[in-house]
């Protein structure tokens, strides 16, 4: 253990290899430091975990079906109670992380890249290219979220993957905004100029040398964004837009659950709970990550 | 033989102002050549519009007898390279110096990349334990000695050089003259400085060209500088802000002051 410690923390490794092992080390090090931080990777994790292996994790059926057994509150039994098909709502819960986990993991991964480089290449050319760009931004940022995947569902049709897209539509525009302006303020840095003299092409320059500084303020954004998709998906499910029954998405329980909201609380506060609980993890995840990503804060401390 | 750089009356333009109005020089190859004036006078703007950098730009520049259309040409980029002003700006904040001299190799397409970086790196007097750093953890002058590698990878015959000492402090700004003094005579480089530091001119280059608001108001050898015999009264003033108070007294053939009555 102290001689790995020592590898990794050397003055002057000796390979690339061992350098970046190093600096993950660090990185992890200073991130193990913040608490909150580890609580929101605890969460993260746990929500992973249990959308693995959520079939051995859940007690019973997400749609088995129990009519004897409507709107039981919590007990030994059902631990977070029975919705009104007799239904258990932990085991709901449980396989309704997948379908969180799915649509964040697929916005993320639709939006981010998308938004990054609209955002990169229109700060690094800037004149017309910027212009038509951040003026397409600019039209999708100006409508309220939430409307906007409305009206993309309506056209689509409602269901699961149109949800994703319509989410992913709406994401872009942030990431592409934070990139542009990231890639502004060093866009005419003697470090650009230098790799531009060295012949390298446009497209190189921005994929080597302008995205990676961009890359941990968006990584940021998005794992802070991670709550509002959440949200937004809930919205979507509780408007009867995203999954459809019988899938277990949290929105879409909450949705069901409002009927019986003063007498049978559990049914609608049991995924709203999960739905906090998971957008608190993403929330301190992010900032956390905006305190270790940057390598010149890390060295300050 | 062709000089290995040769300018001819070369004009840019910012926005509706000409900032360099038909300079025309050339440097001899293996020699050293200085632009030297005050600030605004246009020498930097000269650079960058050899490489191509500034935007508006008419006139001729040869680079061994040739003309090289430059910015992102690869040919280009094998015959000259330039170095920055501010070590702190050129360089990319997350990348290693390992990784910041294999970028050119790897544009270029050479191999055998990791011993080149290894040498590099002794040529200009980098111990080897800073292969793997950030620049962020590298003192000015440690990162200007990255910077001249850089410049370097590619072993051009001219590096044009922006001021390299500048930023830094006195100490540090000795040891990188020193090095590219060595530089040059191991590798028979021409160097094209910028600067308005006259004791560097005497110290690193042959010949050197006063700049005044854009335009050449005298050429001149070294030994020229070294006695101070300019022919053009602002090249003589300029010269005489240079020195030091001992030096203008004595330039001037006054008796010393007496230690008491000096200035406090």
């Amino acid at each position: 253990m102290g001689a790995m410690k020592l590898w990794l923390t050397a003055d002057a490794p000796d390979s690339r290899w061992q350098a970046q092992a190093g600096q993950i080390y660090a990185i992890s090090r200073s991130f193990a430091r913040n608490p909150l931080a580890m609580l929101g990777a605890v969460i993260v994790g746990l929500l992973v975990l249990v959308a693995m292996f959520a079939p051995w994790l859940a007690p019973y059926s997400p749609t088995g079906q129990n009519l004897s057994m409507r709107l039981m509150p919590p007990s030994a039994e059902n631990w977070l109670g029975t919705d009104e098909l007799g239904r258990d709502i932990l085991s709901r819960i449980i396989h309704g992380s997948r379908i969180t986990l799915l649509i964040v993991v697929m916005v993320a991964v639709i939006s981010a890249p998308l938004g990054l480089l609209i955002g990169a290449i229109a700060g690094y050319f800037g004149g017309w290219t910027d212009r038509v760009l951040m003026a397409v931004t600019d039209v999708f940022l100006s409508l309220p979220k939430l409307i906007m995947a409305l009206a993309f569902v309506a056209a689509l049709g409602a269901g699961l993957q149109n949800a994703i897209i319509a989410i992913a539509v709406t994401a872009w525009p942030a990431y592409a905004r934070i990139a542009r302006a990231e890639t502004l303020t060093f866009r005419n840095s003697e470090f650009i100029a230098a790799v531009q003299l060295q012949g390298a092409s446009n497209m190189r320059i921005i994929g080597l040398h302008v995205l990676p500084l961009c890359m941990s303020s968006t990584i940021i954004r998005v794992t802070l964004d991670m709550a509002g998709i959440i949200l937004t998906a809930a919205g979507l499910g509780f408007l009867g837009l995203g999954a459809q029954p019988p899938l277990p998405e949290w929105g879409a329980m909450i949705s069901r659950g409002r009927s019986f909201i003063l007498d049978q609380w559990w049914v609608a506060t049991m995924p709203g709970l999960a739905i906090i609980i998971i957008s608190l993890g993403f929330c301190f995840l992010g900032d956390g990550l905006r305190d270790v990503l940057d390598p010149r804060q890390r060295d300050g401390r | 033989m062709n000089p290995a750089l040769h300018v001819e009356n070369l004009f840019v333009r910012y926005g509706r102002v000409d900032v360099v109005k038909g300079v025309s020089f050339s440097v001899a190859k293996g020699k050293s050549y200085a632009l030297v004036g005050e600030s605004g006078s246009g020498k930097s703007t000269i650079l960058r519009a050899i490489v191509g950098m500034a935007p508006d730009w008419r006139g001729k520049t040869l680079i061994d007898g040739e003309t090289q259309v430059a910015y992102g040409n690869l040919d280009f980029a094998r015959h000259c390279q330039m170095v920055f002003q501010d070590p702190y700006a050129s360089l990319h904040p997350r990348r290693t110096v390992d990784a910041t001299l294999l970028e050119p190799l790897k544009i270029h397409g050479i191999g055998g990349g990791s011993a080149k970086v290894a040498d590099m790196l002794e040529a200009v007097g980098l111990d080897r334990r800073f292969r793997y750093r950030f620049p962020h953890q590298l003192s000015g002058g440690q990162r200007q000695r990255v910077a001249i590698a850089r410049a370097l990878m590619l072993e051009p015959h001219l590096l044009l050089l922006d001021e390299p000492t500048s930023a830094l402090d006195v100490s540090v700004q000795a040891e990188i003259l020193n090095l590219l003094v060595r530089l040059r005579q191991e590798r028979g480089l021409t160097y094209l400085l910028v600067t308005h530091s006259l004791p560097v001119v005497s110290f690193l280059c042959d010949r050197l060209g006063v700049l005044r608001q854009g335009g050449m108001v005298e050429q001149a050898g070294i030994e020229v500088l070294r006695e101070g015999t300019f022919a053009k009264p602002y090249a003589q003033e300029l010269y005489a802000s240079s020195l030091g108070a001992g030096d203008r007294a004595r330039q001037k053939s006054l008796p010393m002051a007496p230690e008491t009555e000096k200035d406090v």
